[in-house]
């Protein structure tokens, strides 16, 4: 081994060693941030050492490429609001997808003899990067809306188009067997280019049919392909800092998977392929009436009210009424009640998302539980205030046995002594399923824009 | 047999990543993502050495863009994160 190769594999190992011990800190908020500076520094011994490298000839491309990328992520991550955090990390999953992509196509094209293991593999990092190249940036337009006309935030289905994948992925395994087979051949161009083209389509017939509401699962999904796709790059490349970091990343996205799969009570397959099955209208009527409350009345019950508890959902972003309700946080603490949030996995676009919106306004994370704990507790709350969040206080996933979201975990919003609803309308959430929450006895709508209306209340105590 | 040992890390790896990741909490989870991001931005050390290698201009040129996207999730993905978790505060 080369005395340069020796330094730069030993460099690699300290790398290794602090991006494990960065996610290791991630356990607590307290820590997780001097974690995530030792990942960052991990990473930057490990890009120093790597310009070393004694095949480098020329820095001039490579410098312009950094200095153009570093740029380009700073504005990014300057510029992009909290409540956008999913279209973000959408995006560079994504972008992590292509980068790996075309670093086995950069490979393909040095290494013209190439034998078929590696070919293998290097088609698999290709196929990889290219499912999440094209997946994440059409998961990207789903949540942004921005192409609203051209693939629409809910399911999009054709007839035949089980019959159209399957034509795909067959294609995609005759063109890679050819690559493999034929790997110096004049047509060998062709089939590689071939390949990609079709793993980018394949990665878009992926995504579309699947939902809106599915999306932490998509995220998370991709999060994780990003990972793997460096991982069979590193493979190809036999870097071994590809691989743990590729890893690292693919082991936290199927958990992730798995967590939002748990909390929907759905298995991951169910979820992926949800678009294709036909929708069941459940014809089950809910006896009762809607109560509607003014925002002014609310506010006697809550200046009575001991303890408060607050369940956000994706319309708390929408309405951007996390500061707000902070504010009637603090208010609410000083007349002597005591406020916690209670936060669905699942809630909003991603996991975690409501939780980040949350510190966004200052809101201690001590104060933010999840489902479990808040659920033991809910009989003793005098207050459950539900802001833009639907589905995942449905009452239907205990009580109604047809229901489709039967069997999911929720939060038993429904068990508080009062429960105050912001909402807008009488929409039903994305799962398209009427509440039975709002027909209890209990239950009060505060109809209207939530940020408007908790500014109401709050004027209420000023006064 | 460099296969073989190249597995043997990709499995530690992952059985490693599984124990750890387990042990995030909830409130962390989109940090987590974004640190994701920033973490599967490693491509950019394999596309490296592309880039910088003028023999091939095809190659350079494929390499040279993975590193301008890799850059981004690094740097954007690094910086993110630390803008979210500069924000969970204690009471």
């Amino acid at each position: 081994m080369l005395n340069t190769e020796l330094i730069i594999n030993a460099v690699y190992v300290l790398s290794a060693a602090l991006f494990i011990l960065g996610l290791k800190l991630l356990s607590h908020p307290s820590t997780a941030r001097r974690g995530n500076k030792l990942s960052a520094i991990g990473m930057l011994v490990a890009i120093c050492v790597t310009l070393s490298d004694q095949n480098i000839l020329a820095y001039e491309w490579i410098i312009v490429a950094i200095v153009a990328g570093s740029a380009v992520g700073a504005f990014i991550a300057k510029k992009v609001q909290l409540t956008e955090m999913p279209e973000m990390v959408s995006l560079l999953n994504g972008v992590g997808g292509l980068a790996s992509l075309l670093v086995a196509l950069a490979m393909l094209e040095t290494d013209t003899a190439i034998d078929s293991y590696l070919a293998v593999i290097v088609l698999l990092a290709i196929a990889i990067g290219g499912i999440t190249f094209s997946g994440s940036v059409v998961a990207w337009a789903k949540l942004s809306g921005k192409v609203a006309k051209l693939i629409s935030s809910g399911s999009t289905v054709f007839s035949g188009q089980a019959f159209v994948n399957a034509f795909i992925v067959i294609a995609i395994f005759v063109l890679g067997a050819l690559v493999v087979i034929y790997p110096q051949t004049a047509n060998s161009t062709v089939y590689v280019y071939s390949f990609v083209a079709l793993c980018i389509i394949l990665g878009v017939m992926l995504v579309i049919p699947i939902g809106g509401a599915d999306m932490p699962v998509v995220i998370s999904l991709l999060n994780s392909y990003s990972g793997l796709a460096a991982c069979a790059a590193g493979m190809a490349l036999n870097n071994n800092l590809l691989i743990v970091a590729g890893a690292l990343v693919g082991a936290s996205g199927i958990i992730l998977t798995s967590v939002m799969c748990k909390a929907m009570n759905r298995s991951l397959i169910n979820v992926l392929f949800s678009g294709f099955q036909t929708v069941k209208t459940t014809e089950i009527k809910i006896e009762g009436e809607v109560k509607p409350l003014a925002a002014d009345d609310a506010y006697y019950v809550l200046e009575a009210a001991q303890s408060v508890v607050v369940i956000p959902g994706y319309g708390m972003a929408v309405a951007q009424a996390q500061h707000s309700m902070k504010e009637l946080q603090v208010l609410l603490e000083e007349n002597g009640a005591e406020v916690v949030y209670g936060i669905h996995p699942v809630a909003g676009r991603m996991p975690g998302h409501m939780n980040v919106l949350l510190a966004e306004a200052d809101v201690p994370y001590e104060l933010l539980l999840e489902m479990d704990e808040v659920n033991a507790r809910m009989t003793n709350f005098d207050v459950a205030i539900v802001i833009g969040a639907n589905d995942v206080v449905n009452p239907a996933a205990r009580e109604i046995e047809g229901s489709p979201i039967y069997g999911m975990p929720i939060i038993n919003a429904d068990l508080a002594k009062n429960v105050f609803i912001l909402k807008r309308g009488m929409a039903s959430g994305f799962a398209g399923i009427e509440n039975p929450l709002f027909f209890k006895d209990n239950a009060r709508m505060i109809f209207g824009d939530a940020k408007d209306t908790i500014n109401t209340i709050i004027r209420q105590f000023a006064d | 047999m460099s296969f073989i040992y190249l597995l043997m890390i990709l499995m530690l790896a992952i059985f490693l990543g599984f124990e750890l990741i387990r042990k995030v909490p909830a409130t962390l989870h989109t940090p987590l993502m974004s640190g994701a991001n920033a973490v599967s931005g490693i491509t950019l050390i394999g596309a490296i050495a592309y880039s910088g290698n003028e023999n091939l201009l095809l190659a350079q040129i494929l390499g040279s863009v993975s590193v301008f996207l890799a850059t981004i999730n690094v740097v954007g993905g690094y910086m993110v994160t630390d803008r979210m978790l500069a924000m969970f505060k204690s009471k």
